[in-house]
This record gives C-alpha cells, structure tokens and sequence, in this order.
C-alpha cells in the first residue's frame, strides 16, 4: 500500500482527527526510548516522568480553568465519556432518568441506549430534540428535568455541525435541581474558552487528537467533592480513580497541546474563522441549491457542514479525494449504515439534502490557498454529480419509480 | 474507506452511457431520492428484440454509479431474452466484487433493468405487488425472497446489505427472520423431493431406509442410550425394534411416530409407515 502524504492533501477534516502538532511531538519522543520508566516507581529514574506528567496536568488544568487534581487522564474521549455517566449514575443508584441530546456523538448517544445491559437496570433516557439550526429548547430541557434525574449529558459543541448548546446555562438549571451536570466537550476544547472555575459543570470530556495531541488520550475533568466512582479498576494511578500505567508521552504531549491551543485560541477565532467563512460563503454562493446545515452563529469557528440537493455524499467525497481534499459527509453510504447522519435527521434536515452533506473542518494549519483550492474544485464536482443525477432536470420532484418505494424512515 | 476495485473507480470516475434516450423503447425508475440512490434506466430496442442503446442517471454513492454504468455496458447488444437473464451477481462480478454493504446498490441495477424490460413488454412487474416488508425502504417480500433464493442468504445483516430491507428503523427484522426461515425450508424440502425417485423398488426402499436409519435415527437415538434395527419392509409397513433404553421408555411409541416415521417419509417416501416389532 502506498500512503498518501500530509503534503499532498488539502487537510479539512479536522473534527475527526488533527495533525500531532511538531512541538507536541517533539516533546513527547523523549519519553519512548529516553525516559521510559514508570511514573509510579520509587527510583529516580522513574519518579521525574512523575514530575513531567504533573507538569502537564496543570497545562490541561489551564486551558479549562481546573484544578490540576480534577482531572483523570484516561484513553479516549469515548472512556471519558462512559465514565462520567456511569459514575454519576452509581452515585445515585435510586435515581433512573438521564438527559441527553438527539444529536449526541454515539459515545454518548449509544451508550445511553444500551445501560440497561450494563447496570442491570431500566433507564428513563430523555433524548431532548434540536430545532432546524441543532438548538436546544432550553425550557424544554428544564422541564425535563425531575427528581428521578441522576445526570444530564450533552455535548458542548456538535462534530457533526459545530453547533454549540449553551452549555453556562445548562450547567446552571441543572445545579439548581441537583442534577449531576456531563458534557461532552471533546470538539469545543482547545477551539473556544472554556472557564469551569465560572460554570458549574461536573464531568467535562476532552480527547486529545482532536486538539493537535495523539490519538488514545484523553483526559474527564471531576469537579471536587462531585461523587466519583472509577471506570477501570485496578492500581493506584491517578488517585485510584482510574487504573492503569499512564500513556505518559501521550499525556505529556497532551499538555503541551493544551498549551498550544490557548496560545492560538485567538487565531482560531480570528483567522481560521473568516477562512472557514470565505469557504461556506463561496460554496454555497457557487452552487445553487445548497445550504447551511447549523446555525449560523452559535458555532465553533472551525466547522462548517453543507448540503448539496440531488447528490450523494460518497460519491462527492471520492471526487474530492482525487484532488487531494479531506472532507466528510452525513450521507448514508459513507457510514455503511443506509441512513444518514442522526445529527441531521434530528435537525428535521431533509432526506433530499442529508444524502448530500458534507463537513469540512479546519485548523490553523489551513491556508487561503487551501481554501481556493476546495473552492476550485467541489462547484465543478457537484455540477457533474447533478448531470448523472435523475432528480437534477427533473427537478425538485422528490421522487421517481414505482409506487412503494417512498422512504418512511423517520 | 470502503475497497473498491479499479473497475468499480473506473466506472464511477469515467461513467459510460450517462443520459436519456428520447422515445426510448422501455424504461426503469427505481429508488428515490429519500432512500439515497435511485437509477433511471433507458433502452432502445430494434425490430429483432435487441438492446441498441442503453443510457442511465443515477443518485448514488460511487457503487450505484459505478452499478449503473457496467449495466449499460453489459445489455448494449443483447436480446432482451439474453439481458433479462443478468442477475445482480453478473453486474457486481463484471465489476471484479462490490464489497458486500453495497451489494443492494447492484440489485437496484438489476431491478431498472427488469423494470425496463417490463416497460417495454408492456407488462406489470409482479415484484411491486409482494407485501411491503420495509417500510422504510419499501422493500416487498417478493423482492426479499428472491435475494435469499438467488444469493444464498442467511441472516437479516445480508437481507439488509442486499436489499437494503431492514437498514432503517429495524422494525421489520422479525419478519425478515421469518422470511428467511420460510425460504430456507422450501429450499430443503425442494431439495430432497428432488433427490427421491417418483417410484421405488422394494430393495431400493430398503437400502433408502436402512441409510437413513444408519445416517441419522440411529446416532439420534444412541445419545440417549438406544438403539434401532430394522427387522422387515413390507410394502409401505417399515418394521423396526426398538433396543437399549428405549425398550423401557414409556415415550417410545412417539419417538417411532414422531421421529422415525417423520424421517423416514421425508426421505425416502411419503407413505411409509413404521411400527415395531411385536414379540
Ligand atoms: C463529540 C465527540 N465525542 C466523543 C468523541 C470520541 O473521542 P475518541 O475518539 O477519543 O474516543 C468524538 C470523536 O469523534 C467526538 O467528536
């Protein structure tokens, strides 16, 4: 197999995962082969990659406004995640309802439809509903709220869209009632500021590859005297609140991530903005019959999800890839699964124009250039899709063939 | 990432025939725009019953394109009788495979083509007439049936991968298990009428039973510490005793109607009827 090289792609899928920063790795390759030892050990040797990690720990603690000794380092955003519920819901054994969104990443999404087969018990799972920009109806949320609720879980900002929930609120209605408060914050991290000293958030998760750290770290802030129950059990790490040997490069590549990503929070909502910007605009200016999937405004600066009416997601994507664009779409066919993105669905976008979304996602490592390269090339992609397209002249019919083929999938 | 072969990137990249044939001889619409992909399909066909000309649009992922493509090539100089033969199999092994998720997107090739074929005939598809299994992606039971017949299919994952019946809201699996099971047994019984001659010897009856008795019966009714012999075949009346454990088993009288003679008529005749030996 012959790999295709960072250098020849136009790299705009970064809500799936991101480039390990240089100076995050370079900071991290000593702790392979160098310093290799064991933070727990007694000896020397080991005990100062104790002191690298504690380092970290505070750069991870500052980029969120935490306590350093809030946070548990873990594998993933999807370990965070599962642990957070699942101890919020052992801490209250009695209480069987959680509150989530329709529009969850599925670490958080599937999981909650699955707990009965973990915990042995039936949960009340409310799904709350989005609006057709991804928005919470936040009196909706409140009302949903009652005595049986051990937790709410919703995300901070959508991979899918980037819209973003107003999570200070959120956190605030649900302390009010006493409901442990979860979010997931794995897309927003690093991307927007997040301030806990000021919100009063619980669990929050953070995974590091999608912040210019490596894959298979992450990190679930535990606000103090929040009941806590580990999710891996085994030895003393992390104060027994999660077992296992660190990933201590990993971790400490992760800090100088953190680092990284509050030195450049401006530029992210600056520079990448008005690029992410010029690319929405210039798209949807340059192909009728496309429109923007996600509100408008309360997004991240980074996210932007487009559909094109009458054409396929995969088979725009496999276009784009010829001219070295990463992108990806809600479609059904790029999932394996037949029906498109929940996230869009939820939002009541139609079939017509689900099938037909794509996300691009951006970093600072983005240029103009790599924006008129994308601008070049995906109007002309999607013109010559809609000339294969039955739907294209006949247009806006909706359908065509035999009666009973109409999809009733909600 | 899905594996595509570089036929199937060939024809999704540089697909032949795209269009509408004007006053075109017979037409196929299947899919719609809900269910992510749908074909039209266009043929001319001459005086002596051959395809001239083929063209398609499709709204679809890269399989469906490339599906629509290979069909057009494929059928361009055929007689309808011979292009009415193309399964879904012919157009995803022309394509050297599809992987098997996208299997459905060949079949939907193979059912404008059949729609096309129809049109130009004249004639209703009975396909559309079958009980709607899925709703989601209005899948009729005459279409599931015909998948698991022609492809061999065994779990609702392949109905699914191949007719895209059950890839929405789930509801139907049930009923697709059911349809399986119902395929399944035709088949098996098919199978075995098939293998029994209309008319049998006495001594070929008895080399059938004693087979099946030593294939089957008799391993059966050893793990629970019996036995069989066949002591006499005299007519239709199979003549057997029962050994072992199965002396002193007050159920043995229906083991040897309920499961000897059950076994017996499927696989050798119909009409035999077994008793035990009386002493
Ligand atoms: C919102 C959200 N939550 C959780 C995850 C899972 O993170 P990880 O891949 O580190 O398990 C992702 C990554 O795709 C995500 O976008």
């Amino acid at each position: 197999m012959t790999f295709v090289t960072n250098d020849k792609v136009v790299y705009m899928d970064n809500n799936a995962t991101t480039r390990v920063a240089p100076e995050v790795l370079e900071e991290m390759l000593p702790y392979f082969s160098e310093y290799y030892g064991n933070p727990s050990s007694m000896h020397t040797f080991g005990g100062q990659v104790g002191n690298k990690i504690r380092d970290a720990r505070e750069k991870i603690a500052a980029l969120i406004g935490a306590q350093p000794d809030e946070l548990v380092f873990t594998s993933c955003g999807t370990e965070s995640d599962s642990t957070a519920i699942l101890a919020a819901l052992q801490a209250f054994p009695e209480k069987r309802h959680i509150v989530t969104s329709r529009v969850e990443h599925p670490a958080v999404k599937n999981l909650c439809e699955r707990l009965a087969s973990l915990t042995g018990h039936k949960h009340r799972v409310t799904q709350l509903p989005v609006d057709r920009d991804g928005m919470l109806d936040l009196q909706q949320y409140e009302d949903s709220l009652d005595e049986d609720t051990a937790v709410v879980s919703v995300m901070w900002a959508n991979n899918e869209t980037g819209v973003l929930f107003p999570i200070a609120e959120m956190a605030a209605i649900a302390k009010s009632k006493g409901v442990l408060f979860h979010t997931d914050a794995v897309q927003a991290a690093g991307k927007i500021p997040i301030d806990l000293a000021k919100i009063p958030i619980d669990f929050l998760s953070i995974s590091g590859h999608k912040l210019h750290a490596a894959k298979g770290v992450g990190v679930l802030y535990v606000r103090k005297r929040t009941p806590f129950m580990p999710f891996l059990i085994g030895g003393h790490q992390e104060k027994g609140r999660r077992g296992g040997t660190e990933n201590v490069a990993s971790l400490i590549g992760l800090g100088k991530a953190c680092e990284l990503a509050a030195a450049h929070m401006q530029e992210e909502n600056t520079r990448v903005r008005a690029l992410r910007d010029t690319l929405e605009n210039g798209l949807l200016a340059r192909t009728p019959h496309s429109m923007l999937n996600g509100h408008k405004t309360e997004r991240l600066p980074n996210t932007t999800n487009v559909s094109f009416e009458y054409v396929e997601g995969e088979a725009i994507l496999l276009h784009l890839d010829r001219f070295g664009i990463c992108a990806s779409s809600g479609s059904a066919c790029t999932s394996g699964s037949l029906e498109p993105s929940h996230v869009l669905r939820a939002m009541g976008v139609p079939f017509t124009a689900a099938h037909g979304s794509i996300r691009l996602s951006l970093s600072i490592y983005n240029t103009s250039r790599e924006v008129d390269h994308v601008l070049e090339h995906l109007p002309p992609i999607i013109a010559n899709l809609r000339t294969l397209s039955p739907f294209w002249q006949t247009a806006h019919r909706g359908s065509v063939g035999r009666s009973g083929s109409q999809c009733g999938c909600k | 990432m899905w594996e595509y072969t570089d036929k199937v990137k060939d024809h999704f990249l540089n697909p032949r025939n795209v269009g509408e044939i004007e006053n075109a001889s017979g037409v196929g619409e299947v899919g719609s725009l809900a269910c992510g992909d749908a074909l039209k399909l266009t043929i001319k066909v001459d005086d002596s019953e051959t395809i001239t000309d083929a063209k398609f649009k499709t709204f679809g992922c890269a399989s469906a394109i490339a599906s629509s493509s290979a069909l057009t090539e494929m059928i361009k100089g055929l007689k309808i009788d011979e292009a009415a033969k193309i399964t879904n199999e012919d157009i995803a092994e022309f394509l050297g495979g599809l992987p098997k998720e996208k299997m459905h997107c060949s079949v939907m090739g193979r059912e404008a083509l059949e729609a096309a074929i129809a049109s130009y005939r004249g004639v209703t598809l009975p396909m559309a007439l079958g009980e709607v299994v899925c709703e989601c992606f209005g899948v009729t039971d005459l279409e599931i049936r015909r998948a698991i017949q022609e492809s061999n299919l065994s779990t609702v994952e392949e109905v699914t991968n191949f007719t895209k019946a059950g890839g929405g809201c789930g509801k139907c699996h049930d009923r697709i298990q059911e349809i399986i099971q119902e395929v399944r047994k035709e088949a098996r019984t098919l199978a075995i009428v098939d293998k029994r001659p209309k008319r049998l010897t006495t001594i070929q009856k008895i080399k059938m039973i004693e087979e099946v008795i030593e294939r089957e019966i008799r391993p059966a009714l050893k793990k629970d510490g019996g036995d069989i012999e066949l002591i006499d075949v005299d007519g239709d009346y199979v003549i057997v005793s029962l050994r072992g454990a199965c002396v002193s088993c007050a159920a043995s009288q229906t083991t040897l109607k309920e499961y000897v003679e059950k076994i017996l008529r499927e696989q050798v005749i119909e009409t035999l009827i077994v008793e035990e030996e009386r002493a």
